[in-house]
């Protein structure tokens, strides 16, 4: 199977890309690493009628110590997540997260902010860069802002990103030792999460978020808020889907959904990774 | 289009439409055969190649993103006439059955050494969970792997 | 000589291809003269399950470019073709008046690229009324819509037609002690070889059609073709390159490929199909897909005394082969391994709006094992006995002279003890228990489940025989011409090995042909585990011939007698025993026989029936109690196919089949929504198996030859997927049995292990 034809364009700066977007309007899509648009373009569920490949901008793919946060460009891949001794320091759920991604090929070419924008609450990242709290850089047609993840996925594939926006950059804050664990559930190693639970405690602070528990990835609030007010791991993930709105799917019906929410968001909260 | 790629040290230039997977400008327009399409959905891994030295799964790239790119296939592994040990590893623990895999799988071990050279079993069967074989059960295939991994 | 080659582990000799270059699939032909110029079919395929066809407009898409023509099988005067299994359905290769299923084609693209065709047939309107999607096999046995009105049933196949009498019912088990029931779905499952279904076809200048096939029997596909293009079989050649695995759905000819020659012909050029994996998954035939009732009944000591079988089989959408192997081989094979004096057995295939079943990996057997075993669990469980002590009291005792079980199968040799003996010593079974009654005392949330299953299975059951022919050229090379199909199996080598050891021809100096029906008139293919009983055999046997005819060759020139000429088989030359210095070289007879006909020989060979191998595995899963998640930790597998010619190629028929089997009982399964729409329709949601689910197999080998053919051999590609299916469903049922858990069925999905968990609770 292949795409319905396109127009392909290749930027080389940011500044372009958001032009060329601009021009085309609603058919142009960006192009990064391609392994979300691509499948979806082979099976025509998606037909933009002209790719803007993005992947060449090379100032975009980075991974800096920027103080009391890392800040990843948002062409970096995943196997350069997984591997960067600053992301595995200061962020280690990120790392571990992104090696959950797919498969090593696929890794070896998707990228962070490709998969963040793509806005698939089935998807690790989103979720994980939700429960560390990190904040988005968009750049438009008239310069850059900064979107904090909790205001940035809509809904099923929607994000806060408006069309001729691209997400340039990722700023994760350190997690400054805290202990941390990532369930990834799943039927077999290379598929999406059934549920997926990235999680971070320090002291009575923590962050919780949810892969595939409804239509955008969910940060469990209610577990934090009970494990600040001194309540134990396993009561607190009792609360896990108090936020969630699960649907039922060819592999698990939305009840068991929350039951392995309960269950993942304890052994990710148990977990003693630091 | 135009595209400049660099497939097992040769240079080729060619026009593609935009819209050509880099899996069917590898067949259909170099005419290498020896990379196959398994699946829709990146799912099968029997399409992997290694771009730039790293595997990846040529149905889910557009040729002309692997434009001015460095592409080795299952042909460009042997080195006159003597085949890549991972190559020798897989005949010589009947790592393949049909064949169908065996480009995409063996391309995907190597790339899976060179990031770990010394894997455990567990490493590998996780390593190559993006390839699929029906016929193996992939016992052989992991015995291979491993049995590659020992003769560096 | 250093002994016998046979029983070696022999490195493929297919292999330096394959690794180096990658096989030639029949999508790689690139430099086929006859396929310059091919242009490419693209089917249409019905969106909907159950409808009426209204019209099919084809203008939009014939205007789309590089289109050379868009047909329906009213442009291409389609008649009815009856089924072969029951001539009351028939069907139009193309559909016209209703689809009965997803994916059933109703057109024909004809482009000049793929893409063309890919993008034309969005274009094609269907108008439907739609009808009543049977889905579910007991709605469809229940309803009165009827899916082939002219067969007067949805039901299109039941044993009471060929005079077996219906099961009696609870009636049966009045003189039980112990009584037990079940209600099994063996689940419906994709074959999924890697390489999807692909073809081509062309008429040559002297007015033959040539047709390549991925296909596991390309003279059983001669006849339907030619018949499809209303030729003589004389006029086509059916072709087979290299095939990516076939697993039992490519025996059989598909309408996308008996069509291609038609196009062809009506087009004036030749054509390639390929279908995409998305087809693949609604089109390609679907394996199992079996309902069973099953009652089981005996003493408190553990006799089996009494077994009733009521296996429902899922037709699909047409009736295809998936619709004979309940009657033919679930039935038969009902008693499994073991003695049990009163069994009854009746099967009732089914049709629904869903893609036909054929046959898969163990074809109707692995229903039967499943069943049998199962069964035996749960009377085990029932009894409050270990599973391996009731087996052993009720396993068929040695025999090595042909046993018949009460359903009237002849097993020829059998010894089912000693491999539950080895495969337990071999897996540590008292170990395994002792673990996990250690995990049930700590009542951790990762409990060991340990399954057994002791199968016995039919191979070599399709054919009597197999043709083989053996040449020897000039220049000392041999060509061997076999009936079977290889697509993995390694027959190259296999075929060698046997040549080289009756010949004494180096093995890297034989080639093997097969898969063309110019060249191999003759062959039933490979499919039921027949390749090497019946044509590694016949190869055996042809080759000693033409070493018997050799020797009066080098006798003549020798001038001497046949029986005094010897062949020695390390320098490939025939001699007067006593006198090697003067000798007559494969070569030499080659030459001398040029004219008259040349050093060849050829036959078919028989043999006196089917085998029946056996074997026992025993499977370790980890399951997480919480979360339902099932861990395959460990799989010890003793599979007794006979004598062995090559035992890595044994071991690796075994790993595969075990995978196949784990991929069954843990994970894949084809699912429809009420409406018929498939949503496992690629390997993304199809969850196919791979290397991070398994783990390594631990063989066990045993051999009890056959006495059924010269070589004594018996079938080993469908054996592990046989023992390990219900071994595996069997583990996972046992780590929650504490619990309360008593049966689950396939695929034991984590959800369906912790809703088990939650009901038993």
């Amino acid at each position: 199977m292949i795409p319905a034809p396109f127009d392909y364009k290749r930027a080389t700066s940011a500044a372009e890309a958001i032009s060329l977007v601009g021009e085309y309007g609603d058919d142009a899509k960006f192009l990064a690493g391609g392994h979300s648009l691509l499948p979806l373009m082979k099976l025509r569920l998606a037909q933009p009628a002209v790719l803007v490949d993005i992947a060449r901008i090379k100032d975009l793919s980075y991974i800096r110590d920027a103080g009391d946060h890392i800040a990843i460009g948002a062409l970096t891949r995943h196997m350069d997540v997984e591997k960067s001794p600053i992301v595995l320091q200061h962020a280690p759920l990120l790392a571990n997260a992104a090696s959950h991604v797919g498969d090593p090929q696929v890794r070896h070419r998707g990228t962070i902010g490709g998969s963040i924008a793509h806005s698939d609450s089935a998807s690790d990242l989103p979720a994980t860069t939700l429960a560390l709290g990190a904040t988005y850089i968009a750049q438009g047609p008239n310069g850059t802002r900064e979107i904090a993840a909790i205001d940035f996925y809509k809904g099923f594939l929607e994000s806060a990103l408006e069309p001729d926006e691209m997400l340039t950059e990722i700023r994760v804050p350190k997690m400054n030792g805290a202990t941390w664990g990532f369930q990834k559930f799943n039927r077999r190693a290379q598929d999406w999460a059934i549920v997926g639970v990235a999680a971070w405690k320090r002291g009575t602070e923590s962050g919780v978020a949810l892969v595939n528990m409804g239509s955008v990835p969910v940060l469990a609030t209610s577990v934090s808020k009970a494990i600040a007010s001194g309540a134990s791991i396993s009561e607190a993930a009792e609360l896990a889907a108090a936020e969630a709105e699960p649907q039922s799917d060819l592999n698990a019906s939305a009840e068991y959904r929350v039951h392995l929410s309960k269950v993942l968001v304890r052994r990710a909260l148990e977990s003693v990774n630091s | 289009m135009k595209v400049s790629i660099t497939v097992n040290g040769t240079a080729y230039e060619n026009d593609v439409e935009p819209r050509t997977l880099l899996v069917q400008y590898i067949r259909e327009t170099l005419g290498l055969t020896g990379t196959n399409i398994g699946c829709d959905t990146s799912s099968c891994g029997a399409c992997s190649l290694h771009v730039d030295g790293e595997s990846v799964k040529s149905c889910t790239m557009l040729a002309a993103q692997a434009d001015g790119c460095s592409v080795t296939t299952i042909e460009g592994l042997a080195q006159g006439g003597e085949m890549h040990p991972m190559q020798k590893a897989f005949m010589e623990n009947h790592g393949l059955q049909c064949g169908y895999c065996t480009p995409g799988m063996v391309m995907a071990s190597i790339s899976l050494l060179k990031e770990n050279p010394n894997p455990t079993e567990e490493e590998v069967r996780i390593g190559l969970e993006g390839n699929l074989c029906r016929c193996t059960g992939y016992h052989n295939i992991v015995k291979s792997v491993l049995a590659a991994a020992k003769a560096q | 000589m250093g002994g016998s080659i046979l029983g070696n582990r022999v490195l493929r000799k297919e292999d330096p291809k394959f690794l180096t270059t990658g096989g030639v699939y029949v999508d790689d032909m690139l430099d086929e003269p006859l396929l310059v110029g091919a242009v490419h079919v693209t089917y249409v395929r019905s969106s909907v399950a159950h409808a009426i066809i209204n019209s099919i407009d084809t203008s939009d898409a014939a205007q789309m470019p590089g289109v050379i023509a868009v047909l329906t099988g009213a442009d291409l005067g389609l008649q009815p073709v009856p089924s072969s299994f029951n001539p009351m359905a028939t069907r139009t290769l193309l559909a016209m008046d209703k689809v009965r299923y997803v994916g059933e084609p109703v057109a024909a693209i004809v482009s000049e690229t793929r893409e063309q065709g890919e993008d034309a047939s969005e274009m094609v309107i269907v108008d439907y009324d739609f009808l009543e999607p049977l889905i579910d096999l007991e709605q469809s046995m229940a309803s009165s819509t009827l899916i082939y009105e002219s067969c007067g049933s949805n039901v299109v196949f039941d044993t009471t037609v060929l005079g077996i009498p219906e099961n009696t019912g609870d009636a049966y088990f009045a003189d039980c002690e112990v009584v037990v029931k079940g209600r099994y779905i063996n689940q419906r499952v994709a074959p999924c070889p890697l390489e999807v279904r692909g073809a081509a076809a062309a008429w040559g200048s002297d007015g033959r059609l040539v047709q390549w096939l991925s296909t596991q029997h390309a003279q059983g596909a001669h006849a339907p073709i030619a018949a499809t293009n209303g030729v003589d079989v004389s006029q086509v050649r059916v072709m087979t390159p290299d095939v990516g695995g076939g697993f039992g759905a490519k025996i059989g000819a598909y309408p996308e490929e008996l069509l291609l020659g038609v196009i062809a012909k009506r087009i004036g050029r030749p054509v390639r199909w390929r279908e995409t994996r998305s087809e693949s998954m609604v089109a390609l035939g679907h394996g199992r897909a079996q309902l069973q009732y099953v009652t089981i009944g005996g003493t408190k000591q553990g006799k089996v005394t009494h077994y009733q079988l009521h296996a429902i089989q899922d037709s699909g959408a047409w009736v295809d082969m998936g619709t004979i192997l309940a009657p033919f081989m679930t039935r038969p094979m009902s008693s499994g391994v073991y003695d049990i004096p009163n069994i009854e057995c009746r099967t009732t295939s089914v049709v629904t709006n869903t893609t036909p079943t054929v046959a898969y990996r163990g074809a109707g057997r692995p229903e039967a094992t499943a069943a049998i075993e199962r069964a035996m669990d749960m009377f085990a469980a029932e009894l409050g006995m270990d599973p391996a002590e009731v087996r052993r009291i009720n396993l068929i005792p040695k025999f090595l002279e042909p046993h018949t079980t009460v359903v009237g199968q002849t097993y020829d040799v059998g010894d089912y003890e000693e491999s539950l003996n080895k495969v337990l010593a071999a897996a540590d079974y008292k170990g395994w228990r002792a673990k996990q009654a250690e995990r049930r005392a700590s009542n951790s949330s990762k409990q060991i489940g340990i399954g057994i299953s002791v199968y016995v299975e039919i191979t070599g059951g399709v054919g009597n025989g197999e043709s083989a022919k053996v040449e020897v050229l000039e220049d000392g090379r041999a060509i061997v011409y076999t009936g079977t199909s290889p697509h993995g199996q390694g027959h190259d080598t296999s075929w060698s090995m046997l040549t080289s050891e009756q010949t004494g021809i180096p093995m890297d100096r034989i080639e093997l042909v097969w898969g063309d029906t110019d060249r191999v008139p003759i062959g039933t293919g490979t499919m039921g585990s027949r390749s090497l009983q019946q044509g590694g055999n016949a190869v055996f046997a042809v080759a000693g011939q033409l070493v018997d005819k050799a020797k009066s060759v080098a006798a003549r020139l020798l001038e001497a007698n046949e029986a005094d000429i010897v062949l020695d088989k390390d320098r490939g030359a025939f001699h007067v025993a006593g006198t090697p210095a003067v000798s007559k070289t494969w070569a030499d007879l080659a030459v001398a026989e040029k004219q008259s006909g040349g050093l060849v020989h050829s036959d078919v060979i028989g043999v006196a029936g089917a085998t029946f191998p056996f074997g026992a595995h025993v499977a370790i899963v980890e399951v997480d109690t919480e979360t339902g998640k099932v861990r395959h930790i460990a799989h010890t597998a003793c599979d007794d196919a006979g004598k062995v010619l090559n035992p890595m190629l044994l071991e690796g028929q075994i790993h595969g089949g075990v995978a196949q089997g784990a991929a069954q009982a843990l994970l894949e399964e084809v699912c429809y929504d009420p409406d018929g729409n498939p949503i496992t329709s690629n390997l993304a949601d199809y969850a196919f198996i791979s290397a991070a689910e398994l783990p390594s197999v631990t063989v066990v080998h045993m051999e009890t030859p056959t006495p059924i053919n010269l070589i004594g051999a018996k079938g080993i590609g469908e054996s592990g997927t046989i023992g390990a299916t219900p071994a595996l469903q069997s583990a996972v049922v046992d780590a929650v049995s504490h619990l309360g858990v008593r049966h689950i069925d396939m695929p034991t999905t984590a959800e369906r292990v912790w809703s088990a968990i939650q009901q038993a609770r």
